[in-house]
């Protein structure tokens, strides 16, 4: 819970992580894609304030003391999601699975929540995958990294008939969150591997699951934008627009920010830090003292409330989440946080 | 008239990041470019990040290297993409004078990336008119003023206009100085009851390719401690 001006903010952290990227983890033979990887991740911490930045050692690899410190102590998290992303081509253990982001997980089971994912190019043994880590964790969402590679393949995409059948088994298990993340993806080649049709197509057949897209579909968030105003259950993760913007570029995150008002709605905007490669506390600190400038090459945007940050830094994924608020964080206006007919109602004029 | 360091620096002012549309210079891509005594020239491309796209990364070295055979008394060409996860098969496949399949062979059949190409031209042709247009809103001209400018109105002097013109010609657009300046990517004027709503969209794709050149500039004065021409801080 963070207090400012006398108000108090229920935050939920929907995008974080736990990773070994440390060289020992790297897989021989791939070591340029597992240094390059770590590396560009680590270059990104740089668009934070200076003072938040870490020495590449102590980012390629967290450990627990650190992860309390920074995420609990210093930001005062109420929940955190970690979204488990495999790698296992680069990353002999993995990049952070499921399991290492489980041990911390057992540790703090009010606290902190584990999302599984899949990859539908693993065929039968990948379902049954699953539906193991599934009956083992109680899975409440899944992150899909549609850039991975994988025996010879550069990626794939949530429209592809192979990961339907793999979205059929999300439902079947009872999980409702979908966290897809274009990545830096390279396939198909000759197409705009960025393009976030994919997710549009998936949405629009699993109506009953919630698209939470990574990152505002970056670098196509006017694809994203266009795309979520007209999908009742797709939602906007920021992390990266955040972490990447507010410091570095505040002009383009006050025209990020509108223009997701704008087209995506308050309701459907998710607060995530990408820890490690930002800390939290800048980023919600920062989010609280954010107000649009009040200038004319802003005034167009929707209006920016206190109530607009309440569910933006945490009531929203805490409505995705099924994670129980004490009464005196919610929201005073009786509002319902993460409600899907927002989003019908944007109008273009 | 011989080729130089400068002149070559020169011509790469005209290739343009496709998914950017700026020009690579002003972007920070070139990292170093030779020429020897005997005409021979070595480019050196980097990218912000080791994973930026390959199809762009191709394009962008393709073009460089296009533009660099065409200038007097130039011998061998060397387009090198450095610290890029896809260089070794890009800077081979240039090396050996072929298209994108040539670097992915059995990834790909469209050689020359004309879809991807065609895409993002239009892209930047609605990020460049919506610029001018909320330049000519703001200085007071009414919806109907706006719609009924022509190519031959805009002010020269401004690389915007410009710009458009060359998008249109690229994408087989008119481009006559008579057309009408502001154009759906299908050719069709603005109508002026459609202009708020046709900038409303405009403006969001504006948005993107200036957030995403801002992003690839921090990144590039991150990693290699380069200050880089930067129109965000210009405009400031």
């Amino acid at each position: 819970m963070y207090e400012k001006n006398g108000e108090k903010y229920f935050v939920v952290d929907e995008h974080m992580h736990f990773w070994d990227a440390s060289p020992d983890n790297w897989v021989k033979g791939q070591e340029q894609y597992a240094k390059g990887w770590i590396e560009c991740f680590h270059a990104y911490m740089g668009l934070g304030p200076p003072e938040t930045h870490w020495t590449f050692e102590k980012f390629s690899k967290q450990t627990e003391e650190g992860f309390v410190k920074d995420v609990f102590e210093d930001a005062h998290i109420d929940f955190g999601i970690f979204q488990s992303t495999y790698l296992k081509g680069w990353y002999t253990d993995g990049f952070n699975t499921l399991e290492r982001n489980r041990q911390m997980v057992d540790k703090y089971p009010d606290k902190l929540i584990a999302n599984g994912r899949f990859d539908p190019r693993e065929g039968e043994a990948g379902l049954k995958q699953l539906e193991e880590d599934h009956k083992r964790y109680n899975l409440k969402g899944v992150k899909v990294y549609t850039a991975e590679w994988y025996n010879g393949s550069r990626g794939w995409k949530l429209s592809d008939p192979e990961a339907q059948v793999f979205l059929d088994k999300v439902k079947e298990l009872g999980i409702k969150n979908v966290h897809a993340h274009k990545g830096p993806t390279i396939w198909p080649l000759d197409k705009d591997g960025f393009d976030v049709m994919d997710i549009d197509v998936a949405a629009t057949r699993n109506p009953e699951l919630n698209f939470i897209v990574e990152h505002v579909g970056l670098p196509r968030i006017e694809d994203f934008c266009f795309m979520a105003t007209q999908e009742p259950n797709v939602y906007a993760g920021i992390a990266v627009v955040l972490g990447g913007l507010m410091y570095a570029r505040p002009r383009f995150f006050n025209k990020v920010m509108g223009e997701l008002l704008f087209w995506v709605g308050e309701d459907k905007i998710l607060y995530g830090s990408d820890y490690a490669i930002w800390e939290p506390k800048w980023q919600i600190e920062g989010f609280l003292d954010w107000e649009m400038p009040d200038d004319p090459e802003y005034a167009d945007y929707p209006k920016v409330t206190t109530e607009s940050k309440k569910k933006i830094l945490g009531l929203n994924a805490a409505a995705l989440y099924d994670i129980e608020v004490p009464a005196e964080l919610q929201l005073k206006n009786g509002g319902t946080p993460a409600a899907k007919d927002d989003a019908l109602l944007v109008e273009t004029d | 008239m011989t080729t130089t360091a400068a002149s070559v620096l020169g011509a790469l002012a005209e290739v343009y990041d496709p998914e950017l549309d700026e020009p690579i210079t002003r972007l920070g891509f070139v990292a170093s470019c030779e020429v020897s005594t005997d005409g021979d020239v070595d480019v050196v491309l980097r990218l912000p990040t080791p994973q930026c796209a390959p199809n762009f990364a191709f394009l962008m070295a393709a073009d460089a290297r296009k533009v660099v055979r065409e200038l007097p008394e130039v011998r061998e060409v060397t387009i090198k993409l450095e610290d890029h996860y896809t260089g070794a098969e890009i800077n081979s496949a240039l090396g050996r004078g072929e298209g994108f399949a040539g670097a992915f062979p059995g990834e790909t059949v469209d050689d020359d990336l004309a879809a991807l190409r065609e895409l993002f031209l239009r892209k930047a042709l609605v990020a460049r008119e919506s610029r001018l247009c909320e330049a000519l809103l703001a200085d007071g001209a009414t919806p109907e003023e706006v719609t009924a400018r022509r190519l031959e109105d805009l002010p020269e002097d401004i690389p915007d206009a410009r710009r458009c013109v060359e998008l249109r010609r690229r994408l087989g657009l008119a481009h006559a100085p008579s057309e009408p300046a502001f154009v759906l990517p299908s050719g069709e004027p603005v109508p002026a009851a459609e202009l708020k709503r046709w900038l409303r969209t405009a403006r969001l794709v504006r948005m993107s390719l200036e957030v995403n050149g801002g992003i690839c500039r921090s990144l590039l004065q991150v990693r290699h401690g380069v200050a880089i021409d930067d129109p965000e801080e210009v405009l400031q």
